[in-house]
């Protein structure tokens, strides 16, 4: 059953092949059994999940049901979720039962999916490579001495050894996109707006966006169709009617235009990685696409603009770890500066420290000019490149990551050089545009992710362009060794 | 920008973060490289561009002021490190 996507599991489970309670222990045994090599997923909900199993088999008895009634999840742990620990990588939440459900947990439960559990990240959301999490290094299921990516490292490992036909992400600056890339699956960040932000906890408010990760466009396009849609509750979510993406996958691409950023293929590209995106331009060619280069000047400035914009919003935001309503708290306190000095202290990793001292230092009287605001600056050119180059095509193509998966500490040393694992990802954010990571070959056994990236709100443009894609190739299809 | 102890010393209290003493210098020098490797922007000419507040330059929304959220102090509390009489307990702030 493992082996099936989600949406051949939705087809069986329709069909009365097997049940949900029948699926959803299959894949909690399955997590039991493989996941200690992994790390991959940091809360188990098992009785949560049996109950929701039977109440999505009551539902399929009847008939009435959706194409994700009685399908199993994983659930990044960044996503609050009643009564269920949320501690989104950090010690500081450790103790933290959420007293509330995200919009997206809402959501999925009210599509009838099946909660298994929540999964390992980078702490609050800060990393590349899962390695800043408090729980511990998740492992790449292709080679279990390196990195999954990061930050929703937990969730990328998990869907790509078949622990769950699905998961959810966010991304902030490639967080769902470049782990989706380095385990070998697929992951969309959706339009800034288009995903509800509410109990989502926060990192960079104005970057954050969640989204589906599967196997197949297809799956991903079912998942983003029920995590979608207006909520009032989320400020910056944005009233539009949600398209339908399941529709959309089977359009020809003939005539679609293609644009390949020059920048995206230079100095700093793993040769071999280029190669495998060479190859899928070609792909791309033979489904009828027209490709043309194109130049986005700004790129090498979305790496720095992020690093100021990103800490600043941090530093903000995770102020309200104080020590005093939830959240990890230090012994003895002397008095209440030392509450928050001691609590945060203990409470906060490497990582995240460093991002708040960043911040902080970014928006403190003198400096708020030099950094934020000359940032946000910045941010604007880097945005108009795109809305530039989106007169002349349609999507963006280009690699997802400059080099496959790397090993376990080969850059936790260095902050910079990891955030530069993340330079084809960062400007898609800054813009807020959707954008996509699909499986595009392998170099030395390790997986290659092809970065597709659309106008606002063109989801269903780059859903439809990765199944057409995904339908002429099987690197969708393989599977780790020991994962079978 | 290279910063020194003092002012990193300063960022951690204005964060209201502890630091480890022994760990001070590697903040000192991975701070310092973050802002050097940022500074790049300076280099760009961005005189007369509007900062980007919304990539979709949405305006905030308003909505009516009333009651939408019901009372679950009990529930909110049961998740606090301390509290008593519905009360957040910190250390004494007033002599």
């Amino acid at each position: 059953m493992h082996n099936k996507t989600l949406a051949e599991l939705a087809a069986g489970l329709r069909a009365g092949e097997f049940s949900s309670e029948e699926l959803t222990r299959h894949l909690l045994a399955r997590i039991g059994r493989l996941d200690p090599r992994l790390n991959s997923v940091i809360t188990l909900t098992e009785e949560r999940a049996l109950a929701q199993a039977r109440a999505a088999d009551a539902r399929l008895a009847t008939g009435e049901v959706g194409p994700l009634t009685g399908i199993p999840f994983l659930h990044k742990d960044i996503f609050c979720t009643d009564g269920v620990r949320t501690s989104c990588g950090s010690r500081m939440l450790d103790n933290f039962e959420a007293p509330y459900d995200a919009t997206v947990t809402e959501k999925l439960a009210a599509a009838g999916a099946v909660m298994l559990g929540k999964t390992n990240m980078d702490e609050f959301a800060m990393g590349s490579s899962n390695e800043t999490s408090f729980y511990g290094p998740v492992k790449n299921p292709w080679d279990l001495e390196r990195v999954p990516g990061g930050s929703s490292g937990g969730s990328a490992a998990a869907v790509a050894a078949r622990l769950a036909p699905a998961a959810t992400g966010t991304d902030t600056g490639g967080s769902i996109r470049q782990p989706a890339a380095l385990c070998g699956i697929t992951g969309i960040k959706p339009t800034y707006g288009r995903v509800s932000r509410w109990g989502m906890i926060a990192f960079a408010s104005s970057l954050d966006q969640g989204g589906p990760m599967t196997r197949t466009a297809e799956d991903a396009a079912l998942m983003l169709a029920a995590m979608a849609g207006f909520d009032e509750r989320d400020s910056t979510s944005i009233d539009r009617p949600v398209d339908d993406y399941a529709a959309a996958l089977g359009r020809p691409l003939q005539g679609l235009r293609i644009g390949l950023p020059k920048e995206y293929f230079g100095e700093g590209l793993d040769a071999a990685v280029g190669a495998a995106i060479e190859a899928a331009i070609d792909e791309y060619r033979k489904l009828g696409a027209e490709v043309q280069d194109i130049s986005l000047p700004n790129t090498a400035l979305a790496v720095p603009a992020y690093y100021v914009v990103a800490p600043a919003e941090c530093s903000s935001n995770l102020s309200r770890f104080d020590g005093v309503r939830f959240g990890h708290r230090c012994e003895n306190p002397r008095d209440l500066e030392d509450l928050y000095v001691r609590s945060r202290g203990e409470g906060f990793g490497a990582e995240v420290k460093r991002r708040i001292m960043v911040g902080t230092y970014a928006l403190s009287a003198g400096y708020y000019d030099a950094y934020y605001l000359k940032a946000q600056q910045v941010r604007q050119l880097i945005r108009k490149d795109f809305i530039d180059a989106f007169e002349q095509v349609d999507l963006i193509l280009g690699p997802t990551s400059p080099t496959p998966a790397f090993r376990l500490g080969e850059k936790a040393d260095d902050p910079v050089t990891m955030y530069l694992s993340d330079i084809y990802t960062i400007a898609v954010n800054l813009a807020g545009l959707p954008g996509l990571s699909i499986p595009a070959g392998f170099v030395d056994g390790l997986p290659v992710g092809l970065q597709l990236i659309g106008s606002y709100f063109d989801e269903a443009r780059l859903l439809n362009a990765a199944h057409q894609y995904q339908q002429v190739t099987d690197w969708h299809g393989r599977v780790p060794e020991g994962f079978e | 920008m290279a910063l020194d102890t003092e002012t990193v010393s300063k960022i951690a209290h204005l964060a209201r973060l502890g630091v480890d003493e022994a760990e001070f210098d590697t903040y000192v020098r991975n701070l310092s490289d973050i802002l050097a490797f940022v500074e790049q922007l300076n280099a760009v000419d961005t005189s007369g561009v509007p900062p980007l507040a919304h990539p979709l330059d949405e305006k905030q929304r308003l909505r009516e002021d009333r009651v939408t959220e019901t009372d679950q102090r009990d529930k909110f509390q049961k998740i606090a490190p301390r509290t008593e009489a519905g009360l957040y307990l910190v250390p004494k702030v007033i002599e």
